[in-house]
C-alpha cells in the first residue's frame, strides 16, 4: 500500500481507506507489527476526518458563461 | 355629439376633439381591449427609454406596435425582424401622432399553443430513441467531493442550494456553471454548461431552476439540452420548477427531484449521518484492534500451556503428584483400618468386661479357693480345719473352716 501523508486526503479518500483497515484487522491476519501500524494510522485518518468535519466551509468556483451566440441577450 | 351636420351651419370639430372620440369609441369596444394578433415582426426598435416599438403586418395590412417598458421583461421570447408572433394587448389611439395601435403586453412564437403537441412528439421521439431508459441511470456518489450545478448564479434556486449544502455537506466543493435558464438562449446555454462540466472534476451534476410558469421551463424541454443531460457521463439530478413540473430533461436525468432544494438534498449525505459513521469507523477499529490483540493473547496462552505440558519437569512433577497420591491413598486407608480395629477392640473389651468375675465381686459376693488355688464351689470340697482364700472385691481373706453343712447353710468362719 502506498500511502499519502493522511494531511493530504480528502474526507472521502480518508474514509475509504479507514474502512480498508478496518476491514484488514477483522481480518486479522499479518504481523502484529503491521497491526499496530495500521491501527495507528486508522486512528490519525479517523481524527483527521473528525477535523475536517469541523472546519469544513463550503467552496465555491463557477465557470466561465458560455458564448453560445456571441450575442446579448434581451 | 351623434348629431347631424346642420345645413347652413356645419358641426365642426377639433382634430382633439375628434381624436378624443375616436378613442373613446375604440376604448369602449371589449373585443379590442383583450385581443390576440398575430403577424410578422417589423420595423422592431428598443428605444433607449426602454420602451419597444414595432409593427406587426401580414400581406395586406400593417398594425403599429408599442411595448412599455414595464412589460419588456416578461417577454418570453427574443423578437427578430420577420419573426412571427401573436401579441396580446388592447387598441388605443396615439392622439398626438394620429395613429391607432395595439399597446402591447405579450408576446408568443406563433403556434405556442402547440408546444405541448410538440412536447409530446419529442417526448415520443427520445423514448424511443432510449435517452429515458431506466438501464441507463447512473447511481449517485454516496459522499461527492465536487458537485457541478448548472443554472441562473442570479437565482434564487442557486442561494437555496448552497444553503443545503453549507447546512448539509459543507465539505463538498461546488463549480458553479452559470446559464441563462429562460429565452431563446437558456436551451444552447444549458447544453453547453452540461457538457462543459462533463470536462471537468465533479462526481454529479446538478441542473436547477426555480419555479415559473411552464413557458419559464420550457429550455428544459428543448432537444440539446434533453440531449446533454442525457449524453452526460456523469450523474444528473433535475430540480426544475415545482414539484408538479415534469419537462423532458427530468426523463433523461439520473435522478429526478421536485425543486432545486430537493436536488441538493439528494445530492449529498447529511453531516450528522457523517459524523455518526465516522464515530463508528472509529468503534470498529478499536474494537478490530483489540479483538487482534486479545486473539493473539490467546494464541499465545495456547501455545504456552502447549510448551509447559511437553516440559521434562513438568513429567518430573507428574510422577511425584503421581506418588503422593499414592501415598495419600495408602495412609488413608491405613488409617481407615486401625480405627475399625480400635472400635472392634473397644467392643470386645466391653464384652469381656461384662463376663468378668470381677463385676461379680462388685456386687457383693466372694470367691472361695483351697489352698492349691482351686475354686471351691461346693460345700463338700471342703472339711473342718481346711485353710481357705477368700477372695473379695478389693483383697483376699486368709481363713479356716470351722464347720461344713450341706444343703443348706454351709458356715464359713474367716478370720485376719
Amino acid at each position: 500500500m502506498t500511502e499519502k501523508p493522511v494531511e493530504e486526503l480528502t474526507y472521502e479518500e480518508a474514509v475509504k481507506e479507514l474502512e480498508g483497515i478496518i476491514q484488514s484487522l477483522e481480518g486479522n491476519s499479518g504481523a502484529l507489527e503491521d497491526m499496530i501500524r495500521l491501527f495507528e494510522r486508522g486512528q490519525v485518518l479517523g481524527k483527521h476526518c473528525l477535523n475536517l468535519l469541523d472546519k469544513a466551509e463550503l467552496r465555491i468556483q463557477t465557470l466561465a458563461n458560455p458564448d453560445v451566440y456571441g450575442e446579448t441577450v434581451l | 355629439m351623434n348629431q347631424q351636420p346642420g345645413l347652413f351651419n356645419p358641426s365642426t370639430l377639433t382634430v382633439s376633439e375628434l381624436t378624443r372620440f375616436i378613442t373613446a369609441l375604440l376604448e369602449s369596444e371589449p373585443v379590442l381591449q383583450d385581443i390576440w394578433v398575430e403577424g410578422e415582426v417589423s420595423n422592431l426598435k428598443y428605444h433607449t427609454s426602454g420602451h419597444v416599438y414595432l409593427s406587426l403586418k401580414d400581406e395586406t395590412a400593417t398594425l403599429r406596435c408599442i411595448i412599455w417598458k414595464t412589460y419588456v421583461p416578461r417577454l418570453r421570447i427574443r423578437m427578430q425582424e420577420g419573426m412571427a408572433v401573436t401579441a396580446h394587448g388592447r387598441i388605443s389611439v396615439y392622439e398626438r401622432g394620429g395613429d391607432y395601435q395595439l399597446y402591447i403586453d405579450n408576446v408568443q412564437a406563433v403556434g405556442e399553443g402547440a408546444l405541448f403537441q410538440e412536447f409530446l412528439r419529442l417526448k415520443a421521439q427520445l423514448e424511443a430513441e432510449g435517452l429515458f431508459d431506466p438501464e441507463r441511470k447512473k447511481e449517485l456518489p454516496a459522499k461527492p467531493g465536487r458537485i457541478g450545478i448548472v443554472t441562473s448564479s442570479t437565482g434564487a434556486a442557486l442561494q437555496d442550494m448552497l444553503n443545503i449544502f453549507r447546512q448539509r455537506y459543507p465539505l463538498v466543493e461546488v463549480l458553479l456553471a452559470p446559464a441563462a435558464v429562460q429565452g431563446v438562449s437558456a436551451p444552447a446555454e444549458i447544453a453547453a454548461q452540461v457538457k462543459a462540466l462533463n470536462q471537468e472534476q465533479v462526481d454529479v451534476i446538478i441542473l436547477a431552476r426555480g419555479g415559473g410558469s411552464i413557458e419559464d421551463l420550457w429550455a428544459f424541454n428543448d432537444e440539446r439540452v434533453v440531449r446533454a443531460v442525457s449524453e452526460s457521463s456523469i450523474p444528473v439530478i433535475t430540480g426544475i420548477g415545482h414539484e408538479t413540473d415534469f419537462t423532458l430533461s427530468d426523463f433523461a436525468a439520473d435522478v429526478r427531484a421536485p425543486t432545486p432544494t430537493a436536488a441538493a438534498v439528494t445530492a449529498v449525505p447529511d453531516i450528522l449521518e457523517i459524523r455518526a459513521e465516522l464515530d463508528t469507523l472509529q468503534t470498529s477499529l478499536q474494537i478490530a484492534a483489540s479483538q487482534g490483540i486479545q486473539d493473539r493473547r490467546a494464541d499465545l496462552r495456547e501455545d504456552l500451556h502447549a510448551l509447559a505440558r511437553l516440559s521434562p519437569m513438568n513429567q518430573i512433577q507428574n510422577e511425584r503428584q503421581h506418588i503422593d497420591m499414592l501415598i495419600e491413598r495408602a495412609s488413608s486407608s491405613a488409617g481407615y483400618s486401625l480405627q475399625l480395629l480400635r472400635s472392634r477392640m473397644e467392643g470386645s473389651l466391653l464384652h469381656l468386661r461384662s463376663v468378668s468375675p470381677q463385676a461379680v465381686l462388685e456386687r457383693g459376693f466372694a470367691l472361695v479357693f483351697s489352698q492349691d488355688g482351686s475354686l471351691v464351689k461346693s460345700a463338700r470340697q471342703v472339711h473342718a480345719e481346711m485353710p481357705i482364700h477368700v477372695k473379695l472385691q478389693d483383697g483376699s481373706i486368709a481363713a479356716r473352716v470351722k464347720d461344713v453343712q450341706t444343703n443348706r447353710d454351709p458356715a464359713v468362719s474367716g478370720e485376719g
